[in-house]
């Protein structure tokens, strides 16, 4: 099976590529200042609905129930759909969908497909499979077409150019839209890609877009965006194939009413969502003459397996996790390897890849539990990131010295005889790493801690000889 | 009332001054302080690392030491979010359903040092004496885990001569996370690097919170610095009195 998420198999551990990442000022600035302005719009927003509590409790429940049961609402989707004339395809893995999605346009003869919100593409590596079957695919979400014309990667879920500014957008524009002249006001940048996606809506004839929510009491597939390039995806061509995660099911057209809310709030502080298109099947004499969806698994049954673990399936990609984390803010999305970034993707690329691969990312929090506190579906993710370290750990997959430490470190503190032991050994082995009444640098695995802080030496009593000794003045 | 100490590891061996103050306060305010020699660590480490085999032994081995307390308090957030949080399903993972009873009765029986104080106690004003300008941070586990809220600081507005100063963007987090500081050195020295701009731009005199883990972590990078801002935790100040003022 091949299961692939993004380019995260083969992407260097996360302590490593933050190290690099993190030496780049410019691109700190630029997400700081990004996910600053979105999570101070949506803590406005959020603030004004006295239910917010409980309409987080309701998605929650809604979620749980819908994973509980996927099985008979994916069925459910499926006659709905077929039923409003849509075709339903079933992809077990990224190979099997890019197939289908391939086959597709190769029936149509098409040698081009414009397409809009789908980061479940970038998962599965889609576009370099049409490249490779020779149809060139147009992203035609602002953000997405500044990462393709950048040669570059998502690094937010939402706003995925998050790291990049409006003058190394204009850079981008100037040389591939061929616009020396170019200036770099958001009217001007706008109006390029305008002419740029204009040009593509009126001439290409077929559409894959992904799918916020499919819902399996009518067989409607739900898509918010705010720029209604969307709604031209959906609405102008022919051949419309929708990729939807199996995860995204909601059991009825009634729950839109809960997550409508909480998604726009969640993810860019706005109310609701300038543009929300939601359809069923295929309507004669409007829209496109043929709908496929093609319902994606790629590993989200195994995550369905773990019920430790299976609410990270319930994730409607709002993104307010990451614009929250203090350890994304300081690296950005690249760093995680995968077009899930932040503590979603820290939970979620792991459990798709079977925990085979980015071992290192369930380690990459710091475990505040900001993420939980923001989460619209109050995903628990530092207990999930806990879960998971767990079977890093069981599968023997944590570094050797690392375990030998915890092991000793295990038998110090399984008793008082051995803690006060260790209390000595360490008071005689910092004497060569002091200076001054100070440690200033430590040796090892600790150098990483000693090179930007201090460490205060062990004093020469613990707090259980200080109260032996009490007590032995007290007699 | 008779008061357990569970002391912490890292606070028996780096901060005994802490578990002296806590001491210090509980006595002052008539009630009785045991301290269980037996005890040594909630197993926080290894279980927040993965190792949740070692983290259940010495869950099981904090149970034994405190089975029959009456009222367990302890100076660390984390920590007690540890028990409060994770025994439940250490215990639940371990299919023994006496362990579970008996971690379900003990968990309601520990108390972090300001809640003892606020919520148990119901006592904010104790006749602490510190005359100069403090910052709190509110350690994430304490704000989150145990929704402390702003007790550690009506505990603060009481002190005689204490300049309270807000901390700017006080509730993100310092970027120890006990082995993450460790694994990924250089985010968490990131984050660190904001913490102590917000602790300097605050310009107080001494940077407090109720847990030792983060304080040793902002006051390992204000030492590196040589900013002269001193951390001392929650119970050192509550512990300073007019007539025995804090060394």
């Amino acid at each position: 099976m091949s299961v692939r998420v993004g380019e995260a198999a083969g992407a260097p551990k996360f302590p490593k590529a933050a190290k690099e990442l993190i030496k780049n000022a410019q691109l700190r600035r630029n997400v700081r200042h990004a996910t600053d302005v979105i999570r101070n719009k949506r803590a406005r927003v959020v603030a004004e609905m006295p239910d917010w509590e409980e309409l987080r409790e309701s998605a929650r429940q809604i979620k749980a129930h819908t994973l509980r049961h996927l099985d008979f609402y994916l069925q459910e989707f499926e006659q709905a759909c077929v039923r409003a004339g849509g075709q339903v395809h079933w992809a077990k893995d990224a190979d099997q969908a890019n197939e289908i999605i391939v086959g597709l346009l190769h029936a149509h003869e098409a040698r081009e497909v414009i397409k809009v919100k789908t980061m479940t593409s970038d998962e599965i590596g889609l576009n370099a499979a049409l490249e490779l079957a020779g149809i060139t695919p147009h992203e035609t979400d602002l953000a997405d077409l500044i990462i393709q014309l950048g040669e570059d990667k998502p690094s937010h879920i939402v706003v995925p150019a998050l790291h990049r500014n409006k003058s190394e957008i204009r850079q981008i524009f100037r040389k591939k839209m061929n616009l020396p002249d170019l200036g770099d006001r958001p009217e001007d940048l706008t109006n390029a890609a305008r002419q740029y996606l204009r040009e593509k809506f009126l001439r290409v004839k077929a559409a894959i877009t992904g799918a916020n929510f499919a819902i399996a009491e009518t067989g409607s597939v739900c898509v918010v965006e705010s720029e209604g390039n969307g709604r031209m995806c959906i609405s102008l061509p022919d051949v419309l194939i929708a990729l939807v995660g199996i995860e995204k099911i909601i059991p009825r057209f009634q729950d839109l009413e809960v997550f409508l809310q909480l998604l726009p709030r969640s993810a860019t502080g706005e109310r609701m969502n300038p543009y929300n298109s939601i359809w069923t099947g295929i309507a004669e004499g409007d829209g496109p003459r043929e709908f496929h969806v093609v319902l994606l698994d790629n590993g989200r049954t195994n995550v369905l397996a773990d019920p430790e673990s299976r609410e990270t399936l319930a994730c409607i990609r709002c993104g307010a996790c990451l614009n929250v984390c203090p350890v994304y803010r300081q690296t950005g999305g690249h760093a995680y390897g995968s077009v899930y970034a932040g503590p979603i993707g820290a939970i979620l690329t792991p459990q798709l890849q079977s925990m085979r691969h980015s071992q290192s990312l369930p380690y990459a929090s710091s475990l505040c539990g900001a993420c939980y506190e923001v989460c619209p579906v109050k995903i628990n993710i530092p207990e999930i990131l806990l879960h998971l370290r767990g079977k890093v750990v069981e599968r023997g997959d944590a570094p050797i010295l690392e375990r030998l430490e915890m092991k000793a470190a295990a038998f110090a503190l399984s008793d008082e005889g051995h803690l006060e032991l260790a209390q000595k050994a360490g008071r005689i082995g910092q004497i060569p790493f002091q200076r001054d009444g100070v440690i200033r640098s430590l040796p090892g695995i600790l150098s990483g801690w000693s090179a930007v802080r201090d460490l205060k030496p062990i004093p020469a009593q613990s707090f259980r000889e200080w109260w032996a000794a009490r007590k032995q003045t007290e007699r | 009332m008779l008061i357990s100490l569970f002391i912490t590891c890292y606070n028996d061996t780096l901060f005994p001054e802490t578990g002296k103050a806590v001491v210090a306060v509980l006595e002052r305010l008539g009630h009785t302080v045991e301290f269980r020699q037996a005890q040594t660590c909630c197993g926080q480490m290894h279980y927040n690392t993965g190792y949740q085999a070692e983290a259940a032994a010495l869950m099981r081995h904090f149970l034994d030491v405190f089975r029959d307390a009456e009222i367990i308090c302890s100076p660390s957030s984390s920590c007690v979010a540890m028990i409060r949080d994770q025994y439940p399903r250490i215990a639940a993972h371990s299919g023994d359903p006496d362990l579970q009873r008996a971690i379900e009765d003990l968990i309601p029986r520990v108390y972090e040092f300001s809640e003892l104080l606020v919520d148990k106690l119901g006592v904010t004003e104790l006749g602490a004496f510190f005359p100069h300008s403090v910052t709190y941070h509110p350690a994430c586990h304490g704000l989150r885990a145990l929704q402390l809220g702003d007790k550690p600081i009506r505990l603060l507005r009481e002190v005689e001569g204490l300049e309270l100063i807000e901390l700017p963007e006080a509730t993100e987090c310092c970027g120890f996370g006990g082995t993450f500081s460790i694994k990924n050195p250089d985010v968490s020295a990131g984050m660190l690097t904001e913490k102590i701009r917000c602790v300097l731009e605050s310009r107080a005199e001494v940077c407090t919170a109720n847990d030792n883990s983060c304080l040793m972590h902002i006051g390992g990078g204000l030492s590196r610095q040589r900013a002269g801002v001193r951390c001392l935790h929650l119970a050192e100040i509550l512990a300073s009195t007019e007539a025995e003022k804090l060394a």
